[in-house]
């Protein structure tokens, strides 16, 4: 699997990073490198194969309903870049 | 050419657990912005979800209570996306092992017909923050109280054909969440919200057209509205030889029409893959039965019961086994005053039409149902008459006291006494001569509707307190002796 | 001082030899001496560390002292600490300072340890050799001019260098086992779900594991007890009874089966390791134990797996770095994308936009079943490869890593090169088994590690293995020059 500009462009715009025109060709051939690298899984049957999503196959445990964390407005805010009233701030988004 | 619509819903149920599905978070409504947002939901570095046991178990009520498959085995996949209330840049959802599989409920159509209708499969998600776009000029403002509120969001067959057909299955769909008590159903709020998917097509045509979705509508009302609109404007573009644009689409209710919603327009990659956060959970049958065992009386079942029971027309049973609260306040007042008929129309007349003036729920009704079942004794034991009674249900709204106190502070009681009844009767046949010609003048098979005229006249006397039985009666033995 | 391990610093405060603001002071002291060569701390927290060492002593004689009170030790910068910056190695992140504690944080914090301070570290622990870091690789204390492995060079290269007694990793495909053979010293990845990840930044959620970095198994055992348990706030975290890792150390070896996969002893590898790895082994025959050659087959599937799966987990792992709550955020953005993509292609080195990239491509629309879910089957079967072996053998013993440590730069232009570093340490992450790297030799004046693979759970028969090889040679004694 081969990937070129256009490939790597739709990726980055997918993945919101702002690539520099001058390295999309460099990010091109590592991609493209590590893709061949991992396409020796595809000589691999794996039919049947119960793909694993954790190491072991534990379950998920329930949390009980109750609330147990109050308002932490104020701490958790002074890491934020921006707020006004309480309210994280970004550019105008428009629907 | 006659067309024909299909549609289908999805509608996001927010669960009414008291914290999040995966933080400790409270859910409720209403809170100073982000003073709701732990650090779980605010997504810090580091953070990771548990799931909400609460979530889960009323997931799987919803799946048996319309009678569907419930996944044995349930994962929680993330859906990514970049958006400002979306903290994590993915929505944890479920795609490939949702909790609640294939369901159904059953509609009914004006015609007194029910239609079944499929539920493809429910699942849970998380909500995600509010965007604020009109408190500051220039920027938008995130409040992530609702991040991460548990949601059910459940999606039907493309089975309905009409925005009538639509609205019965949102409203029953609406019923069974709120008698389940997993979500209390408040549209305003955005705790239902309601996803149209509309296509039309040539009737008789088997392949489906191109769908819009129109979003987020928070009404049975929009709801209709929304789809009507939709499906006129596909047929009209269609008959104008334009195709439909498959699209997201949001619903303008003050322009009463959905437009295109641009900014959405770019096809979306969701990267959709099982979250490594969270493990799979696991249902066995023991638990599922426990539930079954405890599920609350459903709609369809009070109808049938409400029916059976109380012998009420099949439309007072529709709408009073709607609401668990509505109905159970139904129950408790047709006990008290042992009196179905009577109970159902006070119900759904005078007490509904204060609810709705006045933008009061059921359950902190200043009338309650023992309030109201007592009332309609004294209606029952000749106390008081139908029309004095709205007099003291309006008093009781007031906060004056039950029944019998305010008939007794404000002398309501009803005049029973023969005499007394009898000397007004006397005077309306003594100041009427006019009209009492006229009944012993008509033919005796007419005089019956005539009579009302003086019974008019005798309530008026009487402010209402006389019993119009006994006025009745007397009036009618007095002028048949003239006119004899 | 700074040559007594973390069990010999126990026993000096016990005693009364020296008070935790002495033996604090002492290392701090060292830091700014040492580090400027090493750039092994990203963080040094010299007011809170002097505190806590200052409320260890009191503790000490109110006589509420914890087997771990007043020890020093330092913190790989990817847990969150309260009030301390956490920068994750990251331009992204150099600003963020923690409003709250990782659970890992929590328990020594508990235990009445002393943080010195945070160490540098693979940018979001994606790298191998520490070059990736926002604030410059740390080096190798053997040899300046190498780096110390990844992505906790930092804490591997401060307690080489003496900085810090022991210090905290994490381990996603080997950040703990490469590093702590590249700089002689002792480390252990423990079972998946041993060690709470909470607080701790997820690179690859399914694969990371915190863990401890020390001279000796017995300093491993020590911090092991504080770190491992059962924590609610980790989905992933199993519920199992901790031991006191410290009272198994001593059994012996006598009948321990040690096998040796025969993938692990071909290819590509600096025979010198091999020498040294073998002779390490005759050293456990010696003590009792017995060696049969075992096979891993699909070994060699292991970094195409995990090529994708740590990719695609990191890909949505790290799309909450968008600087909205948190973070860098770029100036002046013109609208919403324009702030995200600024931001994060700003805040992103180089290898992690590299990865959010692969990631991003594997789980894309068409691709899923050939990358994501083929990595999934393929990750089963190198589960089971170990499961069958460790059914016949109780520890899997070979190198750590295929060549010592590297020259800074010899890599860094070649991502697949990098990777292939971690070749032997990669599969466990994988099947999610413990495993360890101590010292066992030289090459070339570089150190050699052996890896000791055990089953889930097997951390004390691992510490106890390598407790009992430590007793008898004096490879993790040996001490750079500085």
């Amino acid at each position: 699997m081969s990937l070129d500009r256009t490939d790597v462009e739709k990726i980055a715009h997918l993945a919101r990073l702002d690539i520099a025109e001058q390295d999309i060709q460099e990010y091109a051939e590592n991609l493209t490198d590590i893709l061949d690298l991992v396409d020796q899984m595809q000589a691999v049957d794996t039919t049947d194969i119960k793909p694993m999503a954790h190491p072991m196959d534990a379950i998920q445990r329930l949390r009980i309903d109750e609330v147990t964390e109050g308002n932490q407005r104020d701490q958790l805010q002074t890491v934020a870049p921006a707020v006004e009233a309480g309210l994280f701030q970004v550019p105008k988004v428009i629907e | 050419m006659e067309w024909e619509a299909v549609i289908g819903l999805e509608i996001h149920a927010q669960l009414a657990t008291k914290s999040k599905i995966f933080s400790g978070a409270s859910t409720a409504f209403g809170a100073e912005p982000n003073t709701q947002a732990c650090a779980v939901d605010l997504a810090l570095p580091g953070t990771l979800p548990v799931f909400n046991a609460e979530a889960l178990r009323m997931a799987v009520m919803f799946g048996v209570a319309i009678d569907a498959e419930i996944g044995h085995i349930s994962v929680f996949d993330r859906k990514n996306y970049f958006y400002p209330d979306l903290p994590k840049g993915y929505q944890t959802s479920q795609l490939f092992h949702p909790i609640v599989g294939i369901g159904h409920i059953d509609i009914e159509l004006e015609d007194g017909t029910t239609k079944r209708i499929g539920v493809t499969r429910a699942h849970l998600e998380e909500d995600a923050g509010k965007s604020l776009h009109e408190e500051f000029p220039s920027m938008t403002g995130i409040d992530l109280n609702r991040a991460g509120t548990p949601l059910l969001e459940i999606v039907s067959e493309p089975d309905m054909r009409s925005a009538e057909e639509a609205v019965a299955y949102v409203k029953k769909i609406h019923a069974i969440v709120t008698n389940l008590g997993i979500c209390d159903g408040n549209m305003a709020e955005g705790s239902f919200r309601c996803d149209c998917n509309v296509s039309v097509r040539p009737k008789g045509e088997e392949k489906l057209g191109n769908r819009t979705e129109s979003k987020n509508i928070n009404s049975f009302r929009f709801i209709e509205k929304a789809i009507k609109g939709e499906i006129v404007r596909q047929i009209d573009l269609i008959e104008d030889g334009h195709t439909i644009t498959q699209e997201t689409r949001l619903y303008d209710a003050n322009k009463d029409e959905t437009r295109s919603m641009r900014s959405k327009e770019e096809a979306n990659d969701y990267r959709y893959f099982p979250c490594p956060d969270l493990l799979p959970i696991v249902i066995d049958d023991e638990y599922v039965e426990q539930i079954r065992s405890c599920l609350p009386e459903l709609p369809d079942a009070r109808k049938a019961r409400f029916l059976e029971q109380f012998k009420l027309s099949d439309y007072d049973a529709m709408v009073l086994s709607a609401y668990r609260e509505l109905g159970g306040y139904f129950e408790t007042v047709a006990n008290t005053a042992g009196d179905a008929k009577l109970a159902a129309n006070w119900v759904m007349g005078e007490l509904s039409k204060h609810l709705n003036q006045n933008d009061t729920d059921i359950t902190v009704s200043p009338v309650t149902a023992e309030m109201l079942g007592g009332l309609l004794l004294r209606i029952k034991d000749n106390t008081i008459t139908g029309k004095i009674a709205k007099q003291v249900f309006e008093a009781m709204w007031a906060g004056d006291g039950n029944a019998d106190e305010v008939i007794e502070a404000k002398g309501l009681k009803q005049v029973t006494d023969t005499g007394a009844i009898e000397s007004l009767v006397d005077d309306v046949i003594a100041a009427n001569q006019t009209q009492v010609d006229q009944y012993v003048n008509a033919e005796p098979e007419k005089r019956g509707k005539m009579i009302g005229f003086f019974m008019g006249k005798v309530m008026q006397a009487s402010q209402g307190k006389a019993n119009p039985g006994q006025v009745q009666g007397l009036l009618k033995q007095k002028l048949d002796a003239l006119a004899n | 001082m700074f040559e007594k391990t973390l069990a010999e610093l126990a026993q000096g405060l016990a005693s009364g030899e020296f008070s935790s603001v002495e033996l604090t002071r002492s290392y701090l002291d060292r830091i700014k001496a040492e580090d400027g060569a090493l750039n092994s701390f990203i963080t040094v927290t010299e007011t809170q560390a002097l505190a806590q060492a200052e409320a260890a002593d009191q503790r000490r004689a109110a006589g509420d002292a914890h087997a771990f009170t007043g020890l020093p030790i330092a913190h790989k910068d990817i847990f969150c600490t309260q009030g301390v910056r956490t920068s994750c190695g990251s331009r992204m992140l150099d600003n963020f300072i923690s409003p709250y504690n990782a659970t890992v944080i929590d328990n020594f914090n508990t235990a009445g340890a002393v943080s010195l301070g945070k160490t540098n570290m693979d940018e979001f622990a994606m790298g191998s050799s520490n070059e990736s870091s926002f604030y410059g690789p740390a080096r190798n204390p053997w040899n300046n001019d190498c780096v110390p492995g990844g992505s906790s060079g930092g804490s591997a290269a401060a307690v080489a260098g003496r900085l810090a007694p022991a210090a905290t990793g994490t381990d996603t495909g080997g950040s703990i086992r490469q590093p702590a053979a590249l700089c002689g010293i002792t480390g252990l990845k423990p079972t998946y779900g041993r060690v709470s990840r909470y607080g701790m930044i997820a690179y690859a959620s399914s694969l990371d594991q915190g863990g401890p970095m020390a001279r000796t198994a017995e300093d491993n055992a020590m911090m092991l007890n504080v770190m491992a348990g059962f924590d609610p706030k980790d989905s992933t975290s199993i519920d199992k009874a901790v031991p006191d890792y410290t009272l198994t150390l001593n059994n012996s070896l006598k009948g321990l089966k040690i096998g040796l996969p025969k993938e692990f002893f071909s290819g590509e590898i600096d025979p010198q390791i091999t020498a040294q790895v073998q002779s390490a082994i005759r050293e456990f025959e010696a003590l009792g134990a017995t060696v049969k050659e075992i096979s891993l087959p699909n070994t060699h599937l292991a970094i195409p797996a995990y090529y994708i799966i740590a990719p695609a987990e990191a890909s949505s792992n790290l799309s909450r770095f968008d600087g909205v709550r948190y973070g860098h955020r770029c100036e002046d953005p013109a609208n919403l994308e324009d702030m995200y993509k600024r931001s994060r292609g700003e805040g992103f080195g180089e290898e992690v936009k590299r990865r959010i990239m692969v990631g991003t491509y594997a789980l894309s629309e068409g691709f899923y079943d050939a990358y994501y879910k083929k990595a999934l089957q393929i990750r089963r079967l190198i589960q089971q490869d170990y499961v069958n072996a460790l059914a016949e053998v109780d520890i899997i013993m070979g190198p750590t890593t295929p060549h010592p440590a590297f020259k800074l730069g010899e890599k860094s232009s070649d991502p697949i090169a990098m990777y292939m570093e971690d070749i032997f340490t990669i599969s466990l992450n994988l099947a999610g088994m413990p495993g360890m790297s101590i010292p066992c030799g030289f090459t070339n004046g570089l150190p050699v590690g052996l890896q000791l693979i055990g089953n889930y759970f097997a951390e004390e028969r691992l510490l106890n293995a390598a407790h009992q090889f430590q007793q008898a040679t004096d490879w993790h004694k040996q001490t750079p020059a500085s």
